[in-house]
Parts: structure tokens; C-alpha cells; sequence
């Protein structure tokens, strides 16, 4: 199963590298991985996706609780949390298609942010699925790029600091 | 008052109470080296820097105390890092410093730059690259709580060379405190209380111990727990010394090379209470028949050894000792302990009937060969067990752990969870170093000790009177028998066609070499080599060459189905 944890740590040298060297050495999945700087600038949030049954999960969670720099760990599983990732989305736009895209880009509330004489540039922010879903709709006129951020997340009822 | 940065490193050091350090120098640490020329500080001139890390190891695993290395960048780095990792798997507190090059070079492919924060990120416990003089103090003291505090392990602290040059006001920090770092000492009183209960129900006990008693400093209220409720123990091979070996409770050790009478007391138990133990797969075999009907009940201080292998029924998250002091505090207020203790006998008798089996027996016909085993049991018996030994790895190893009873804590040192050959000799100059009056024994292979020999010179410069046993086999031993037992024979690359004359060796270092190649020369031997007191002795015992260790649990197979003699 999937499970979006967040890693509050000391905002120290080569803290990305012992997290990462963690999930590699023990043989951990990261499906993505968002790192910055939190209200307080000693101290950055690390937002991993990760899967695995339950005896993973407790390992992670406490292997991760185990470095020196990591200072709580928070597994959104079981709890109402809003996600969202961004994607910039490059789509082929001809003179017969433009106004096509721009009502899925309508649709789906997303952004252009670009504009050139063959191509749209589109922002969007959601949920993995609303992502997929406006990639499928596009894919036809012919995608040129795409570039997705990680996953980020923040608990309904104020839980994590 | 401003200090250099190598002032202030000296500095801590003392704060810290550090009168032993073990170095080796070069170009990046020239400024600590010019500080300690004069410093009230015993620095311990090894002869390669993977010597340099054991010995630390070996005097904290005697002491207890941490343990700490100098050595330079580049190849000095690089050299501790088999050190370091066998102090990572063992939980010892060591503390490496390491030089590094200026910061500005950092990165830049410098002259004996090594990226060693990097390399050791996965074999420490903590690391530091210092990049500023003003965090010098605060960082060194860190390192050493971390090392010490918690399930203890190696930190290492890498140092730029600018940064010991610099200069910068010293304070230093008198205490420490991490909000990222902060173990749990006290166990949840409430598990306590169940597992207690869970224990008086059982009528099959066994206590399983390892070396986080020995890393808590617990053996007093081990062996209190374990005698007033008469409950049968076996430790791992990190637990022994943990509880007396020559205590009628005691089954001897558990595992692939474990005791009849233990293996089977732990595949039948209904209760198995373990104790600053981690479940390892030489201890366990295969896990889906480990102790199968028992409910678990696990204390160690590192949540993550907790459920990591085998799913426990009672986790207690505590420093050992502190959890036994709970428990035997509420123990009076129980009740009912002489029927309990009664209700024991009928697993008792069983118990001694396993032991009748007499698992170690081997007989040493004094007209042929040498036994290794007889070698172990000589030692034991003159030195009265009255001494720590430390081992290499192989036959070696487990016939040290079989044949030597280990009846105090911090006796037994030897690289469980690496396997490190070429551990013992240096671990057991630290050790000497720590305690200069004991009488200190590497249990060797012939293969191992050629790993860490140069260190022979070490023991020789500062008069110590180390004794290495070689239970000289002319093979890489326990390869050999794998090859026997599970390659059809077919002894590939573990015989060493050539070895060093083992005694004229230890003579050209200036220390004595002896030897022994019959059955009765070998008391003689270990009487003279006890008796030297101001330089190493290297025994050199030439035993058949194809000895076995038995019992066997073949890799992955049930504790239970062992292979005797
Ligand atoms: C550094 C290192 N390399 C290889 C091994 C694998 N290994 C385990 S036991 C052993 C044989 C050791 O031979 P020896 O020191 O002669 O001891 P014996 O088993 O004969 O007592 C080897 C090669 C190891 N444990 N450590």
C-alpha cells in the first residue's frame, strides 16, 4: 500500500543524502520526494511517497525516527489530508486545436502559463488523478513535455506542525 | 581566551575525560599533532588505522568508555572505515576523528581528499564535516553523546584543515541537548507489568540475552531477575559474560553453533524473554521456526530491532537495566514466586536431560594432534577464566565462545556482527591498554591474524603483554568447513599454502614467540606466556588441521535441527 509520510528534519549538510542512503541501503521505495525549507529555516519538511506492507511501513517509520537529524516522522495514512503536486504540461497547439485546450485547460482550472507560436504551456496543481486525467485529455494534440513535481501534504485538522 | 581550532579539539578531549587516544599521522592533522606533542594525553602510535579503530573498540567494549582515533585525510580516512563499521554492528561507542583537506578544496579532488562523511554516512551512527571553527566545541561534544547515549555506536567527526587553524573563542558547552536525538530510557510501566504477568503464567521460561546488557551495564540485575524466578538463560555470542557462564542456569549459547540443550530449550519454550538481544539470523535460523510456541517478549533501547525479524508479542522500548530495576521492584509485590519457581521443575528435568547430551563433548588423545577445543579449555583453566578475550573470526571464534566461560561482563570481545577478521589482536591491545595489569588473550586463525599483525610492533613500543593463541589449522578454518560440509570438499582457495613462521615473526618484532605442536607441550606454552609481563607472546599451536565446530545448524534451517558430532 501507498503511504505519504512527512519528515520534519534539521536543515543540516547532507541531511537529503542520509535519508536517501536510508531508503536505498535498507531497500526502500521512494515513488517521490519533496524537500524545503519550513517557517522555521532550520528545519526542512522532506514529503516521501513510499509503499510496502505494514512490517515495512513500521520499519521506515522507525528507522527514520532513528537519525540523529530527523525530528518527528508523520504518516498521513488512515487520516483526511489534502495532497496536491503541480505538473507544467508543453502541449502542441495548431490554430484548428487551440480552443479545444483551452477549454480542458478551463475545465480542469489550470493555468496557461506559456504561449509560442506551435505550443501552450499549462500549470496545473491537484491530486495524482486530476494530473493524470488532464494528461490523458491532451496527450492527443501531442504532448512535448512534462515535468511533475512530488507530492505534498498537509493533514485536515492541524496534527503535524 | 581564542584557541585553534586543534587547541580546542584537545581541549574537549580533556573536558571529555579522554586520556587514551589511538592515531596515526599525516599532512591534514599536522596542527592536532603539534597540540598533542605536549598534551596531557596518551596517544597510541598504531601501525595502520584499521588497528587504530579496533583497538578504541576494544578499549570500550572493556571499558565501557568511548574510544577515539586520530588519523589524517585520504588513505587515513578510507583505512577506518572496516574499523568503523564493526563498531556500527556491535553498537560500541567509538569517536573517529579525521582530517580533512582546507574547505576551500573541498570538492575539488584535493591531494588526499576522501569524501569520508559520505562513505561512512551508512556504517555510523552520526557524522560531522565541521565546516567552521565556532562550531568545533559544540560539535565534538555532540559526537560524543551520541556516541555514548542511546544504543551507543561510532560517530565520526571530519575535520578541514583551516578549521584547525582557525582561531576562535573557546567555550565549552557543558551540556547537550538535541531535539532530534533523544532516546528512551524508561520502559512503558504498564508492558512491564504485562510482561511480568506473561512470565509467571509460562511454564516453559527461557531468558535470551544479549549484548545491549552488557552495552547497559545490566549484568547485576540480569542475574538477579534470572535467579530469583530460576528461569533457564542462553545468550547470544554478543551476551556472553552478560550472565556467569559456570552458573548452573545457564545453557550456554543459543544459534548456529549454539548448545543442544539451548536450542532446543528455545524451540520449546511457551515464554521466550528477550533481553538487549536483536534476533540475528545466526541466531534465529530459519525465523518462521524460531521459538514457535512461544509469546515474545522483547526490552532493548532501539525500536527498531523490535518486530524487525520476528513479530514480539511484548515490546518494551528501555534501556535493559533500567526496565530489570522496574521489574524486580515490582517483583516482591507479586506473590505467589516459590510455586511459581515449583511449578518450573518438570521443565528443569527436561532441561537436564537436553544437557546430558553433552553437545561440546570432544576427547583429545594425547598421543595425537592437537585439539583446538583442548587448546580453549587449557587456557580457561589456567588463567582461571581470569582474563577478557577477544578473538578473531572463524573456528577460532566459535570454539572461544564453546570452550572459555565467561563468568564476568566486558571478558568476551569479539566482532559479532561484521565478522571482522583482524579484529581481535588490535581489540586486544585496546583492552590491554585499559587494563595493563589483566591478562589479555587473542583467541586467533592463522588466516586472521596475518590482517592486523603489524600491530605486533604497537604492543611491542608500549610493553604490553598481550597474548595471542593461533589455533594454527594452515586453513581459512571455518570456509573450509563449509566447503567440507556443504561443497563436497572441495577446498577452494581456503587453504593458505603459505604462512609466515608464526614464532620467528613475533621474535623479529622484538615480542616472544612459542609453540606448540603436541598435545602435552601445549600446557607449558600458555604457563610461560603467562608468566611475561613487558611484551606480546604469539603462541603458535599447530592443531589438526581439519577440526570441525559442532554443533552446526546448516544456514537457514530450524535452530532445532542441528548437526552433532
Ligand atoms: C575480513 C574478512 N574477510 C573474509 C572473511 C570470511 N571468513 C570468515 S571465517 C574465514 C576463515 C578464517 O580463517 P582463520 O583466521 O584461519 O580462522 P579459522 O576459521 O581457521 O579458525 C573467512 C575467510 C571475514 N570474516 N572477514
Amino acid at each position: 500500500m501507498r503511504h505519504t509520510i512527512s519528515v520534519l528534519v534539521n536543515n543540516e549538510f547532507g541531511v537529503l543524502a542520509r535519508i536517501a542512503g536510508l531508503f536505498s541501503g535498507r531497500g526502500f521505495n521512494i515513488e517521490s520526494l519533496c524537500v524545503a525549507e519550513t517557517i522555521d529555516p532550520r528545519i526542512s519538511r522532506m514529503t516521501i511517497v513510499t509503499s510496502g506492507d505494514d512490517k515495512i511501513l513500521e520499519q521506515i517509520n522507525k528507522q527514520l525516527n532513528k537519525l540523529i537529524d530527523v525530528i518527528k516522522v508523520h504518516d498521513f495514512t488512515g487520516e483526511e489530508y489534502i495532497e496536491r503536486e503541480l505538473a507544467l504540461i508543453k502541449v502542441t497547439a495548431t490554430a484548428t486545436n487551440r480552443a479545444e485546450i483551452l477549454s480542458i485547460v478551463d475545465i480542469f482550472r489550470a493555468k496557461v502559463v506559456d504561449v509560442s507560436p506551435r505550443t501552450y504551456t499549462i500549470e496545473i496543481t491537484g491530486d495524482e488523478e486530476k494530473i493524470s486525467a488532464i494528461t490523458e485529455l491532451l496527450r492527443p494534440f501531442g504532448i512535448k513535455e512534462i515535468v511533475r513535481t512530488g507530492r505534498i501534504a498537509m493533514a485536515r485538522s492541524p496534527k503535524v506542525k | 581566551m581564542k584557541k585553534t581550532g586543534a587547541q580546542i579539539f584537545v581541549e574537549c578531549l580533556l573536558k571529555e575525560g579522554v586520556d587514551t587516544i589511538f592515531g596515526f599521522p599525516g599532512g591534514a592533522v599536522l596542527p592536532i599533532y603539534d597540540e598533542l606533542y605536549n598534551a596531557p594525553i596518551r596517544h597510541i602510535l598504531v601501525r595502520h588505522e584499521q588497528g587504530a579503530v579496533h583497538m578504541a573498540d576494544g578499549y570500550a567494549r572493556a571499558t565501557g568508555r568511548p574510544g577515539v582515533v586520530v588519523v589524517t585525510s585520504g588513505p587515513g580516512a578510507t583505512n577506518t572505515v572496516t574499523g568503523i563499521a564493526t563498531a556500527y554492528m556491535d553498537s560500541v561507542p567509538v569517536v573517529v576523528f579525521t582530517g580533512q583537506v582546507p574547505t576551500p578544496l573541498i570538492g575539488n579532488d584535493a591531494f588526499q581528499e576522501a569524501d569520508i562523511v559520505g562513505i561512512t554516512r551508512p556504517c555510523t551512527k552520526h557524522n560531522y564535516l565541521i565546516k567552521d571553527v565556532r562550531d568545533l566545541a559544540r560539535k565534538i561534544k555532540e559526537a560524543f553523546y551520541v556516541a555514548t547515549t542511546g544504543r551507543p555506536g561510532p560517530v565520526l567527526v571530519d575535520l578541514p584543515k583551516d578549521v584547525l587553524t582557525d582561531s576562535v573563542e573557546f567555550v565549552y558547552p557543558e551540556t547537550v541537548r538535541m531535539e532530534s536525538y533523544q532516546p528512551t530510557y524508561r520502559g512503558h510501566q504498564g508492558q512491564i507489568k504485562k510482561a511480568l504477568n506473561l512470565i509467571l503464567k509460562a511454564k516453559r521460561p527461557v531468558v535470551y540475552a544479549g549484548g545491549g546488557v552488557l552495552l547497559s551495564n545490566a549484568s547485576e540485575e540480569l542475574k538477579k531477575f534470572v535467579t530469583k524466578l530460576n528461569l533457564p538463560i542462553t545468550t547470544t555470542l554478543m551476551g556472553l559474560g552478560a550472565f556467569p557462564g559456570t552458573h548452573p542456569l545457564f545453557m550456554g549459547m543459543l544459534g548456529m553453533h549454539g548448545t543442544y540443550c539451548a536450542n532446543m530449550a528455545v524451540t520449546n519454550t511457551d515464554c521466550l524473554i528477550a533481553i538487549g538481544a536483536r534476533f540475528d539470523d545466526r541466531v534465529t535460523g530459519k525465523v518462521d521456526e524460531f521459538a514457535p510456541y512461544a509469546d515474545i517478549i522483547h526490552i532493548d533501547i532501539d525500536p527498531t530491532s523490535i518486530s524487525k525479524t520476528i513479530k514480539v508479542d511484548i515490546p518494551i522500548v528501555g534501556d535493559v537495566r533500567n526496565v530489570l530495576r522496574d521489574m524486580l521492584k515490582i517483583l516482591p509485590s507479586v506473590g505467589g514466586l516459590r510455586e511459581y519457581k515449583k511449578s518450573l521443575k518438570e521443565w528443569h528435568r527436561q532441561i537436564k536431560e537436553w544437557a546430558s547430551t553433552h553437545s561440546l563433548a570432544y576427547t583429545q588423545d594425547m598421543k595425537g594432534g592437537i585439539k583446538p577445543q583442548f587448546v580453549i579449555e587449557k587456557l580457561y583453566e589456567l588463567t582461571k577464566g581470569d582474563a577478557i578475550v577477544t578473538t578473531e573470526v572463524g573456528q577460532n571464534q566459535m570454539w572461544a565462545a564453546q570452550y572459555f566461560k565467561f563468568d564476568s561482563p566486558r571478558t568476551f570481545l569479539t566482532s559479532g556482527g561484521l565478522g571482522t577478521m583482524g579484529f581481535g589482536f588490535p581489540a586486544a591491545i585496546g583492552a590491554q591498554i585499559a587494563f595493563p595489569k589483566k591478562t589479555v588473550i587473542d583467541i586467533a586463525g592463522d588466516g586472521s591474524i596475518q590482517m592486523n599483525i603489524q600491530e605486533m610492533a604497537t604492543a611491542v613500543q608500549y610493553k604490553l603483554p598481550v597474548k595471542v593463541a593461533i589455533i594454527n589449522n594452515r586453513f581459512l578454518g571455518m570456509v573450509r568447513q563449509w566447503q567440507e560440509l556443504f561443497y563436497n570438499k572441495r577446498y577452494s582457495y581456503s587453504c593458505l599454502g603459505v604462512l609466515p613462521d608464526f614464532v620467528k615473526l613475533a621474535e623479529s618484532y622484538g615480542g616472544v614467540g612459542l609453540r606448540a605442536t603436541k598435545p602435552d607441550e601445549v600446557e607449558p606454552v600458555i604457563k610461560k606466556a603467562l608468566e611475561i609481563k613487558d611484551r606480546p607472546v604469539l603462541m603458535d599451536f599447530v592443531v589438526n588441521p581439519e577440526e570441525d565446530v559442532y554443533p552446526m545448524v546448516p544456514a537457514g534451517q530450524p535452530i532445532n535441527k542441528m548437526l552433532l558430532v
